[in-house]
This record gives structure tokens, sequence and C-alpha cells, in this order.
């Protein structure tokens, strides 16, 4: 039997990768399952799986070549098969998707296209996800190997198929339709102001308070916390209570989002990712830090799965560690705010009538003005300003 | 001889002794302390001499009742009891063997003597202490214990134990079995064979009281057939124990009957084997049933110290012991064992017919007000069971309506015990009733009536 092996999609976004490391040369036997090689992606190195059993006969693609997603990078045949006609431009047969039972019903109306290969899920899950119109794509496994199980599908409700992939536990949010005004606004401000119709909000908050109890946290154990993370938890607490900014533009409506996935803009070589602290509302400081900087490390690396890196429902930029006072960040759509957070500087301020100095820090929000309007924004932020200039507040 | 090991193991049965051949997998320096033989109540006193006896107890039955149909015909039989325990100690004490020869290829430390636990992660034995530096795991599972509140105290002569019933030399002429759980049907089938007048007394509605009320009543009905006396929903009212008989007052369904028997099984209740370990002084706390203290990862209220098998809490099998040995050795060397799902544990009596179940009975989907559909499929239609003569019995699945989820399964059959299998796989992996009629059942077999009873819950029986 003759498979071959394509460029597939390894991220929602991927339209062509480049292959860096072949782990099988030509005559090597492969497994279903084995990884052959690597690729490197828009994000990210990932591995190229073998879809069929056989012996690698032929490697079309060699390292360093580029290619787009679906055309051929390699033939797994048996010893004896003709791989002559085997045509290099033709795209492939579809890489094998996971078995679904066969049922008396028709097929399911919602089988997931899988972005990273196949979605492993018990065929209870299959079916209860296929029924109650939940994609699979959506749910993390808690199974053996992050199969897919009947318990990660308690208490999901259903939700229509259309969650751009791996991202949010379906029922995390709410869509609401597009009023006559909403959309009116939509069309004048975007005409005005390119795809996404950004406004900016300035302020400057005290973090005489957060550096106190950063000095004495740091004291009590390994784990260092930064501005950064404070940061972060604030605006997530904030934004629980300000879903309105906690929300992705969706063209013909906005969906409301009730849980907040952080996405942290990190530098890397020659660009950058923003992965994503899922639920940071949720999570310690402690928490926050490690995975930030677990994230960071493993983004630089380029070594992050496209779980981590999308499904963001806000995000912050810091470029404090450069000495940078104040700036503007661009929105990551379809997000609506993002938040750039400076350096932290001494400087004389007013305090009470007499001028004093204290550690302050300058956050400026862009909005996305056709889910955000501007004392929607300014309200948000005043929160994130209190929450961050008394840290108690953050679990008042 | 070392005195520090990474895990000490506190009981060398079926939970112990597969937790320290796990653990030494893993690369653990691993103990075992036992006080008795290797293998425990399982191997010495349990699952596996009853089991020869059963297997004895079905020769007797098939030369006695099937043969001469079957074109053999046997001159005169006589049965001998005490040969059958002769070849049931026989491999109760190969099984033991094994153990210890396992543990001893997997380089475990067997330590005899009797444990006490002490605080801070150490066990005592005799004079010797012995420190855990990883984890110490409690396994001293249970022993009979009987009901002594209604006057009948084991006194291993007339009144007995199973301990003492697998060691006797002639089954006795008549014996009064009270408990008909897994143990007393079990033993009930045995000494039926072996031609005692047999007396079976349960206090609940009906024998096999946890098992699916359909199976509990095809082997009611079985039973008597071979004429063995059932008296459920019944209460010892009194007992009046003499030296070479008992004489019980049961009453049972508002008549009062007397029952004058050789011997008397005691096949209920156990006793927990807690007391005098040092366990409530290092910590251990116990819960209201008795039972060792745990939480869903098995350790215990004293930190670093696991508990496993029948004393960490039912259901009392040793397959549970085991599993837990695993799941505990995994987690202490670091690993993030596959949690256990304690309702997909198979319960077998191995009677005739044997009765093997998983999840839930028909019962209790009804209390739970679940939406089933039941598949039942009648061995009196399969091909291979009527080719043995063993056509007692039925394969039930009950499915939820909406997905095909396999809520619980029952086999009432000759080979019960190894055709559950198949069903505990598929619920394991959340296999619905269309993956196990989707995979090819080879035929003839007793299998095929697993298939058949799928089928049979999505109105699709073929075969009857």
């Amino acid at each position: 039997m003759i498979t071959k092996v394509v460029m597939e999609a390894l991220s929602p976004t991927m339209e062509e990768g480049r292959v860096i490391t072949w782990h099988k040369k030509e005559g090597d036997q492969v497994a279903v399952g084995d990884i052959i090689a690597e690729v490197e992606t828009d994000k990210a190195v990932m591995e190229l799986q073998a879809r069929g059993d056989g012996i690698l006969r032929k490697i079309v693609a060699g390292e360093g070549t580029t290619v787009e997603v679906g055309k051929l990078v390699a033939v797994i045949a048996g010893a004896d098969d003709d791989i002559g006609d085997v045509d290099a431009t033709a795209p492939a047969d579809s890489p094998t998707e996971a078995s679904q039972p066969v049922a008396a019903e028709p097929p399911p109306a919602t089988a997931p296209a899988p972005a990273g290969g196949r979605i492993k899920a018990s065929p209870l899950a299959r079916r209860m996800a296929r029924e109650q119109h939940v994609d699979l794509e959506s749910v993390q496994g808690s199974g053996p190997g992050g199969r897919i199980v009947k318990r990660d599908l308690a208490g999901v409700a259903g939700v229509a198929a259309a969650a751009p992939a791996g991202i949010v536990s379906a029922g995390g949010f709410e869509d609401v339709p597009l009023g006559q005004m909403r959309k009116t606004i939509a069309k004048r401000l975007a005409q005005s102001i390119g795809p996404v119709p950004h406004f900016f909000l300035t302020t400057e908050v005290d973090m005489e308070q957060a550096a106190a109890a950063r000095v004495e946290l740091n004291a009590l154990g390994d784990q260092r916390i930064s501005f950064n993370d404070i940061a972060i938890k604030a605006v997530a607490m904030a934004l629980m209570q300000h879903r309105a900014c906690n929300a992705w533009w969706q063209d013909d409506h906005i969906r409301y989002f009730n849980e907040v996935h952080m996405g942290m803009a990190v530098a890397v070589e020659d660009g950058l990712i923003t992965p994503v602290i899922r639920n940071a509302n949720l999570k310690t400081l402690r928490d926050i830090a490690s995975e930030s900087r677990a994230l960071a490390e493993r983004a630089r690396e380029r070594r992050l799965r496209p779980e981590e890196y999308t499904g963001a429902t806000f995000s912050i930029s810091n470029l404090g560690m450069f000495g940078i006072d104040e700036f503007t960040a661009i929105i990551n759509p379809p997000e609506a705010g993002i938040i750039a957070v400076g350096t932290l500087m001494e400087k004389p301020v007013a305090v009470d009538g007499a001028v004093v100095v204290r550690r302050r820090m300058r956050l400026t929000m862009s909005c996305d003005h056709r889910v955000i309007d501007g004392a929607t924004g300014a309200q948000f932020l005043q929160t994130v300003t209190t929450m961050l200039e008394n840290p108690m507040a953050m679990v008042w | 001889m070392a005195k520090s090991f990474d895990v000490i193991i506190l009981g060398g049965g079926p939970a112990g002794y597969v937790c320290a051949i796990r653990a030494a997998q893993l690369g653990l320096d691993t103990a075992v302390i036992e006080k008795e033989k290797l293998g425990g109540v399982c191997v010495n006193v349990g699952c596996i001499p009853s089991k020869a006896l059963l297997h004895s107890a079905y020769v007797a039955n098939l030369v006695l009742h099937d043969a001469k149909r079957l074109g053999v015909t046997v001159g005169d039989v006589s049965l001998d009891f005490g040969a059958a325990i002769k070849h049931s100690r026989q491999v109760s004490e190969q099984n033991s063997k094994g153990v210890g020869f396992l543990l001893k290829k997997n380089k475990v430390t067997v330590i005899t003597g009797t444990g006490t636990l002490q605080p801070g992660q150490k066990i005592k034995v005799g004079s010797d202490t012995y420190t855990a530096t990883k984890a110490i795991v409690l396994a001293t599972g249970t022993r009979v214990k009987g009901i002594p509140q209604i006057g009948l105290d084991i006194n291993k002569t007339t009144v007995i134990s199973t301990d003492e019933a697998l060691f006797l030399d002639a089954a006795p002429k008549s014996v009064a079995i009270v408990g008909a759980g897994a143990v007393g049907c079990e033993f009930a089938d045995v000494f039926n064979a072996f031609g005692a007048d047999v007396t079976l007394i349960e206090a609940l509605p009906r024998i096999l009281p946890v098992e699916d009320a359909e199976a509990s009543a095809t082997v009611a009905k079985s039973f008597k057939k071979r004429k063995i006396k059932i008296l459920a929903g019944a209460t010892v009212k009194s007992a009046k124990v003499g030296t070479d008989n008992v004489t019980l007052e049961v009453e049972s369904g508002g008549e009062t009957s007397t029952v004058k028997v050789e011997k008397v099984l005691m096949a209920a209740g156990r006793a927990m084997n807690t007391e005098g370990s040092g366990f409530k002084e290092a910590g251990v706390q116990l819960d209201d049933r008795g039972f060792v203290k745990t939480d869903d990862k098995l350790q215990t209220t004293a930190q670093g110290v696991y508990c496993i098998g029948d004393v960490a809490g039912p259901p009392m099998l040793a397959h549970k012991g085991s599993r837990e040995g695993t799941f505990v050795a995994e987690l202490v060397a670091g690993q993030q064992p596959h949690p256990i799902r304690y309702d997909n544990i198979p319960s077998v009596t191995y009677c005739h017919p044997e009765v093997a179940s998983i999840g839930l009975t028909e019962e209790q989907c009804k209390e739970q007000k679940l939406d089933y559909v039941v598949g039942k499929y009648p061995l009196s239609a399969n091909g291979r069971a009527r080719a043995s003569l063993e056509t007692d019995g039925f394969v039930k699945i009950i499915r939820d309506v909406k997905y095909g989820e396999i809520l619980g399964a029952h086999i009432v059959a000759s080979h019960a015990s190894e055709i559950i299998h198949e069903l505990a796989v598929a619920r394991e992996s959340e296999y619905t009733v269309e993956e196990v009629e989707l995979a090819v059942h080879a035929h003839p077999t007793l299998s095929e009536a697993v298939a058949e009873a799928a089928l049979d819950s999505l109105g699709r029986v073929i075969h009857a």
C-alpha cells in the first residue's frame, strides 16, 4: 500500500511549511504515528507523523525545502510497490482522519476537520459531541494520551462549530448579534482607519503598593513574580468585571467571553508570538509567573503547540524591560483590546499637595472601536488602575 | 539486610505484591512485609483454592448428570472431597510460591514477620525498624468475621468460616450457609456437588443481592433444580450450637422453619486488619465503617502512607486491590497513573452457572431514573451453549437510549467470568453497543451472545 506523505496544516493559519529535519531516511521502516520529520510553520516547529505503515521509499522535499500545505513531501510504501506513478505535484489523499463509528445514522454533520492531524476521542465522546453539536477541536482531552472522553464533555453546552481551533472550552462565551447602530459604527469607523479601528487610552498607575507586595511575595518562595505577572493578573481580574472588553469581533456578531485567556506578547528571533495563559483570572500569581516563564521560554525555542498560542480573549504587551515609558500596541484580531505596559519609573508626583517621588507605570490600552467605546474602555482601565494601586482589590 | 527502602509494603496479598512488583519495575528499592504466606487470602484461603474446588464440583456434576447424554458412560462414581481439597491446596501452594518467585525475580525484599507502623514512615518488625524514604503502602487486607450478633460465633467445628471449609476432610452431610453473596453461592455449589444437603440463608430478599435481579433469579432457579434450598429475606431467630450439629430457627416470608444441620458456614462479614498494627498511633485514621480513610490518590491521613486493597474500602476484590497497587506504585514513582474507574470493576461469582457483571444493574438504572434500553440474549438460543448442555443463563446489556453508552452488563453463563471482559474493555474505552456489535464475533462461541445482546439493545437481534 502506498501512502503519500503531504505537508499537513499543523497550525490553524499555516499555508506552507519548511522541512527542517528528517528523522527517517529513505529505506527506513516506519509505522503509523512515527515522527518522520520536523517542520517549521509560521508559528512553531512541529512534528510530522507517518500516516501509514511501510518503508519510507522516497523523500521528495529535502531538508530546508518549503512546501505548500497539501503537497507531497515523501512516499511511504511496501518494498515491492511501484511508486513511479506517484505524482509529486498533485495533492495527495487527505490525511487519515480518526475513523468514525459506523452508525445507523447518517455521518456526522460536524465531523471535525483536524488542523493538527486526527482528534483522539472515544466513540462515546464522538457521538455525544456530534449530537450536542460540540466541536471536538475545542475540547481538551483528559483520557489516555490526551484522548477526549465522556467526562471532558460534561457540562459543555451545545455550541456551533464556528469557534476557531483549539481554544476556549465550549460554552465559555455568549454571541450577541449586531444591532443596526453597532453595524453602522463598525462600518464607518473601519472606513475611517483601516480594518481594525483602533483608539487609545493612556493612564499612569502608582505602583508603590504593588512593588511592596511583590517584595513580600518574592520573599515567600522560589517563584519570582514580575511586574508583568502582576499586570496580567490585574487585567484578567478587571476583565471579569468588564466583560464588554473581553470580546472578539466576529464580523456579524460580537463574542463576549465568560473566561479570560490572556495573550502575552513575547519577542522571538525575527518576530513575535503571543502565547496564552488560560483562565488567567483564576490562577494564582505564582502559577501565572511559572507559566509565563515556561511559555516564553518555549516560544523563544519555537516549540509552542498551536493550542498554546491561539484563543486569547485579550492581550498584554510589555516593553518595560527596554526602558520604554509608554507605547501603543496593535490589536491582535479578533481580540478587541490590548494593553501596552511601560517601564516602572521613579517620578516626582504631587501627593496631598506635596511633591514626592513615587514608582509609576504607564498603561496604554488599544481598543477596537467596533466593540469597545471610549467610556467602556476608560471604565475598564480604571478598574485595572485600582487593582494595581491597591492589590487587595483583586481579591475584593 | 538493608533497613531503608524507597517503598515498604505491609501485606503480601494481591494488592501488596502487585504494588511491590510494579514499584520495583519502576526502579524503586522495595520491600514487602508478610506475616503468613505470600499471596494473602486470595491465593491461600480465598479466590484460588475455591476455584479448584469449584472445578471439582463441575466435573462431579458433569460425570453424574451430563456424561451419559454426551456419550460417555462411567461406572460407579465416588466422590472424594478430601482429594478435591488436596488438589486445591496444591494449587494454592504453587501460586504462593509463584508470588515468591516473582518478587525475587523483581528484586523485591521479602521480610517475614508482623509489621507495626511507626510515625515518620517507619515500620517495626520484631526488633528491627525499617524506614521508607518515599512511601509506605498499607495492604493488610481483611479476614473472616462471621456475624456473632446472631449467636453464631465461629467455633471452627460446627460453626465454621471459609478458613475451615477449605481444609475439611469430607463434605458435611448437611450444611446451612449464612450469606448468599459470591462466597455463599460458590460453597453452596461445591457442597451440593459433593452430596451435601445445602440450605442457603440470605437476609436480603434474594441470593446474590448486589447482582442484577434477573441474574439472581436465574442462579436461584438453577440451584433449586439441584435441590439447594434457598431461604431469602430470612432472619436467623435463634441458634442452638451442639457438638456435632446446629439447629437454627429461621424466619423467611412470614414462616419460621427449623434447619438442623451438621455444620453452619458463615459466609458473611469480614473484619479489617487494622487493629494492633500501629495505624492510629502513626496518624492513619479510619472511616466510620472501619476502612482506612484515603483520598482520591489512595493516600491516608498520615504523610507518605498509602493504603490499597480490601482495607482501603469496597469492593473487596483481589483485582481491585491489584489495580490500586499498580496505581500507587506509579504515583510514588512520579508518574501520573490512569485514574481507577471504580464503576468499571468486574464482579464475578464462580458457581454454576457463573455470574459476571460490570456497571449498573437494571434496578440501579431505574433508581437513578436513567433513560435506558435492555438488550438480552438467552444462552438457550446459542449453539455453543447447547453443544455443551450449558444453556442456563443469558447476556444482558443495558445501554442508554441517547448515545448507546453501555451502562451495565450482566452475564449468567458457564464461562461468564471469561466473557465479561469484552464488555469491560468496551466500557473502559467508552465504546458504545455499536462498536461491540461491529467487531466480528467468532462462531460458534458463547461470546456471540454478547454481540446478539448488543444487537438486541438496538432492536436488531439476528438469532432470536
